[in-house]
């Protein structure tokens, strides 16, 4: 199956690891990942302003190109797919916003193209069971903490991804894997994104909290599909304010499913992270 | 047919001159009485000396074209714009790396793209100028090089920015970057260098200098011509 990819900029620059490890995970599954001919930034924050039409003209764009590749757009990316599904949610459901856009584009785009993450591939076209009867048990015992942060779940009923205060999705991939999920209250909490650059300690003390809370519910390394979320909790821990020992290793979720397809650790993109999970992992 | 037209009026910075029909917009405004000092260059549609923008009777549209291609039409509003006064960052590129964060450092504006594709729609090469900035936004930058190879350094869309960046200037810096930094370096020609320094072509140069003109026209006639 080949699908239509929108990796968006950041994974072409400091996370190369949640492409290279997304990329290299779906096609072990049968999936080819297809990269738009030419695509922009997405806008990375939705617009506050719902009539703040210039503001979701790029991700507008994205959705209308993907469209003649007939379906879904694969994107990873928590603040990629956050965008572009709100956007595409304003194009179907509000009139005025469509007309606008589109008198922009100049072109007739209604909606169509269907934004899904890789997670719901993995759910819903790969299919648990059959990942479950996939993998060696190379991750048996592995304590996992699932974190989504704030923009793959939220607000619910635009994202329609998954139980907006309780999601579950990772936890049942995690399982799947042979690992163990641990649950811990910090999962849907803001890691402090985009204050890192403004806010210093806001973001420290966020991290501090989240890291602190998945450690004392037994985590050993943390999962997330957040470019952002994972530098923020994978930096802090370089700098040493992390208050976790040993230092909690930040995956994408696609690391730990190529771990556990025991896929060549080096298309994973481990070398670029600041708390080495390799001897974890690879042990 | 349409009966054609000996002279046609255009607006030339919304002043009204009579000039003969078919001609370029360049040779209109020296028509007109213009002289260029500057906002010439070629003549031939290379240099991107002459970007113009003009707008049609009945049309919305803004449209753009070097003066030394673009024919004058009946009732075309147009003023020349030479010279945009652009950031243009200097460097010396043998001290730079090929990395978005060389990119930024010059032109910091560039992450301010909102995609709106005004670039793109005013350039008279027909880049996909907003396209090779996404590549440069990324640190693409043999995709932005290569996609801004033909780029005549005009300015318009650097005149058509809402973010205000400087987006041939910026290509300018990736095609620099791509060139010293990322491409191959050529080894052929060095090698032809060093046989040219050792004397390898000298008799031929000889045989050369002694051919009289209708000799060397035969030669010449006959050459090889890179496809």
């Amino acid at each position: 199956m080949k699908l239509p990819y929108f990796p968006g900029c950041t994974l072409y620059t400091r996370a190369r690891g949640l492409d290279h490890s997304t990329r290299a995970v779906l096609a072990a599954l049968g999936i080819e990942l297809e990269e738009l001919p030419n695509w922009t930034c997405c806008g990375t924050a939705f617009p506050l302003a719902q009539d703040n039409y210039i503001g979701m003209v790029a991700a507008a764009r994205i959705l209308a190109s993907a469209a003649q590749h007939n379906g879904r757009l694969v994107t990873v990316c928590s603040f990629c797919y956050h965008v572009l599904k709100r956007v595409n949610h304003s194009i179907k459901n509000n009139a005025e916003a469509r007309r606008k856009l589109n008198d922009y584009l100049e072109q007739g785009y209604g909606g169509e193209t269907v934004p899904v993450h890789p997670l719901e591939i993995l759910k819903h076209d790969v299919g648990f069971e059959a990942l479950r009867a996939r993998v060696r048990g190379r991750l048996k015992g592995l304590k996992v903490a699932c974190y989504y942060g704030c923009l793959l779940v939220r607000p619910a009923a635009e994202m329609d991804f998954d139980d907006p205060e309780n999601p579950t999705i990772m936890e049942e991939l995690a399982a799947a894997l042979g690992a163990e999920p641990v649950h811990f209250p910090y999962k849907t909490a803001c890691c402090g994104s985009y204050q890192v650059l403004n806010a210093y300690d806001v973001v420290a003390s966020r991290g501090r909290e989240i890291l602190a809370a998945a450690a004392a519910h037994g985590a050993q390394v943390l999962i997330t599909s957040c470019p952002l979320c994972q530098f923020n909790l994978d930096w802090l821990q370089g700098r040493g304010e992390g208050t976790v020992l040993p230092a909690l290793p930040v995956l994408y979720f696609t690391q730990l499913l190529g771990t556990a397809l025991e896929l060549p650790a080096e298309g994973l993109g481990f070398e670029s992270h600041y708390v080495d999970p390799r001897p974890l992992l690879l042990g | 047919m349409a009966e054609e037209k000996e002279m046609v009026s255009i607006y030339i910075m919304g002043k009204q001159y009579r000039v003969p029909y078919g001609v370029t917009i360049m040779k209109a405004m020296e028509y007109a009485g213009y002289r260029f000092i500057r906002g010439c260059g070629c003549r031939g549609g290379f240099c991107g000396a002459c970007g113009t923008v003009y707008r049609k009777p009945g049309d919305f549209r803004l449209k753009v074209g070097l003066a030394c291609q673009t024919v004058v039409e009946d009732g075309m509003h147009l003023t020349q714009i030479p010279f945009y006064p652009a950031n243009k960052a200097t460097y010396n590129l043998e001290e730079l790396t090929p990395t978005l964060a060389t990119l930024l450092r010059h032109y910091p504006e560039m992450t301010r793209c909102l995609g709106c594709n005004s670039c793109t729609r005013i350039c008279p090469q027909e880049l996909q100028v907003m396209d090779y900035m996404a590549a440069a936004q990324r640190g693409d930058i043999a995709k932005a090089a290569h996609m801004s190879f033909d780029c005549l350094m005009c300015g318009l869309c650097a005149s058509r920015c809402p973010a205000e960046i400087v987006q041939y200037n910026v290509a300018l810096l990736a095609r620099r970057l791509y060139g010293r930094h990322v491409a191959p370096r050529a080894e052929h020609l060095a090698r032809r260098v060093e046989e040219i320094k050792a004397g390898k072509f000298d008799a031929e140069i000889e045989r050369l200098m002694k051919m009289d003109r209708l000799e060397l026209q035969k030669l010449y006639d006959a050459r090889d011509i890179e496809p």
